[in-house]
């Protein structure tokens, strides 16, 4: 096979498959279970949001499918192939800024081709700027990143993961921590790109509006250990807008997960020590 | 047309500005002189009258009066001997200083980065360090052939557990997330330790250096007043202090350690701006 050009790399839709993946961390006698028997399927070209209760094992989805983690059983397929580590065709938008703290905005999104050395540097150059114009970055290039808002950096660490052409994009929470506004606007600008190149995007968020709002397949967790317990299809056209989040039919979508994760939360609530527990420990003491 | 001129003038003087300028427009500059002069006159006038504004308090007027001692500081900077010992002490803090940078930042990130390393070098590590620098010159004048040597390893002990614990310290609280981008990214093991962790630990490097220059400046007088100057040793601020008070010159006392407390502050600076020009993007806006 040929050496993939990046117009190809770009382009090419990666499916993954998540098939039978348990694991669990923490010593013998207090192992916590995460994920058992989780089976997903992420399509290529698709835009697949990952929504659960909080502390339900998203983030341990994401390094699995990254492969900063191994599972304890089952197997994770990309296009076919087992991951068994980190690769450059799969990038992470981590939840908190990953940005490196000492390198310029330009720096950071030429780290990668830079340290393998698989770019003509001038083209590099090119490229790199083409890309941090795209991401409205041009006038900060040569900032830190604490010099940048938060949106900002959003922005240079999607501009540092597309400069990989990856062929999968894992968003972890990445717009988390953002104030309302500048997160719907960067719900657009990423919704943009993602219209624009139809990469293929795992996006795992805590927010259903946000799910619904971007994604082709809304995936909904249970509760810890997490298996899918609903996909739903999510029928809005593209391109979209946020006008569509107030029609009848984004409402059920919303109104169907919404029912799903709030039994899920309810468990969650009993199970760590709610109303039940406390109810439990009123009655042994009174007697 | 004047004013076109001026304009001009106006907007490309700050450029334009030499260092001096700044610093003699710099409040803060300003506010410091301002402080260290009234502090002179609050000595001076509680050494003259033995009481602070009719107030005694029983220190007050042991120590004699800045005018006196910068008379005799005056007389002191025409011996060479004082440069001398400007210039010993200055070299023994150094010496010990920079042998503790040179061993202890390679050894604090081993300890970080390698399990087997920190499992075999930290406990002994952790019994050696809190015993006294000061503790060390007994055994310090044993091991070493010359009282110069001497001196030197305990300088070098005050830095070293400073740097080796603020190094590890820095090294090991690397956000994970800066690793594993590095990693998808193609890192090797050489790319992340050269790449993430090596500037990750910068902060903490100068960290350790400006806590350890401190340390170090303590110890090496310390150590003069212990080792006595001798043939070999020579001087130094710290035996300085010491054979003034021997001597019974309190105003020499005082200019010693007033020189200490000058010779500290120009390294520290010298250490922070070190920092701010490797770090640039700790400088923010």
């Amino acid at each position: 096979m040929d050496k993939p050009t990046s117009v190809t790399r770009d382009s090419a839709p990666a499916s993954v498959h998540i098939n039978r993946v348990s694991k669990a961390y923490g010593e013998e006698w207090e192992r916590q279970q995460v994920l058992e028997d989780l089976n997903l399927e992420i399509s290529p070209g698709q835009l697949t949001a990952i929504v659960g209760p909080s502390g339900c094992g998203k983030s341990t989805i994401v390094n699995l499918v990254a492969g900063f983690e191994k599972p304890d059983s089952g197997t994770i397929t990309m296009n076919g192939e087992a991951i068994t580590g980190p690769g450059i065709d799969r990038m992470v938008v981590f939840q908190e800024t990953a940005l490196l703290p000492w390198l310029t905005t330009y720096r950071n999104v030429v780290f990668g081709p830079k340290l393998r050395g698989d770019m003509d540097p001038r083209e590099l150059e090119a490229e790199a700027n083409r890309i941090i114009d795209t991401v409205g970055l041009s006038e900060f290039k040569d900032k830190y990143p604490l010099q940048l808002s938060g949106g900002m950096q959003r922005r240079a660490e999607l501009a540092r993961a597309m400069i990989n052409h990856p062929l999968l994009m894992i968003m972890d929470e990445p717009f988390r921590g953002l104030d309302a506004m500048t997160r719907e606007l960067m719900q657009e600008f990423y919704l943009h790109l993602f219209e624009e190149s139809r990469r293929t995007n795992m996006f795992v968020t805590s927010e259903i509006e946000e799910a619904i709002f971007l994604a082709d397949q809304v995936v909904v967790l249970s509760n810890r250990p997490a298996t899918v317990r609903e996909i739903i299809e999510i029928k809005l056209e593209r391109p979209r807008n946020f006008e569509m989040l107030s029609t009848s039919e984004a409402y059920d979508y919303k109104r169907q997960a919404m029912e799903i994760l709030h039994e899920e939360a309810l468990k969650s609530f009993k199970r760590t020590g709610g109303q039940d527990d406390f109810l439990d420990a009123y009655a042994k003491r009174a007697e | 047309m004047s004013e076109a001129v001026q304009s001009v003038d106006a907007t490309s003087r700050p450029l334009r500005r030499s260092v001096f300028q700044q610093i003699i427009s710099n409040k803060t500059v300003w506010r410091g002189v301002i402080a260290i002069i009234a502090f002179a006159m609050l000595w001076e006038i509680g050494a003259q009258f033995k009481a602070w504004f009719g107030i005694e308090i029983w220190w007050v007027g042991k120590v004699p009066p800045p005018s006196e001692v910068f008379t005799t500081w005056y007389s002191v900077v025409q011996r060479p001997g004082y440069w001398e010992s400007w210039y010993l002490s200055f070299f023994r803090v150094f010496l010990g200083f920079i042998i503790a940078q040179i061993i202890g930042i390679p050894f604090g990130l081993a300890l970080a980065v390698n399990r087997y390393f920190r499992e075999i070098f930290f406990p002994p590590f952790e019994i050696l360090r809190p015993i006294p620098p000061l503790a060390w010159v007994p055994a310090s004048i044993i091991f070493w052939p010359t009282t110069e040597l001497s001196i030197a390893f305990v300088t070098f002990l005050g830095a070293f557990f400073t740097i080796v614990i603020n190094v590890l310290g820095g090294a090991r609280a690397i956000d994970i997330q800066y690793l594993r981008a590095a990693q998808s990214m193609g890192a090797s093991q050489w790319d992340l330790f050269r790449r993430i962790i090596l500037p990750g630990t910068l902060p903490s490097i100068f960290t350790g250096a400006a806590v350890g220059m401190g340390i170090t400046w303590e110890v090496v007088l310390a150590a003069e007043m212990i080792s006595g100057g001798g043939q070999q040793a020579g001087g130094g601020l710290g035996f300085f202090i010491w054979s003034s008070y021997m001597g019974g010159a309190m105003e020499q006392v005082i200019v010693g350690m007033i020189s200490i407390g000058i010779a500290g502050y120009l390294s520290s600076s010298l250490i922070r701006y070190l920092g701010t020009v490797s770090m640039p993007w700790r400088r923010l806006f």
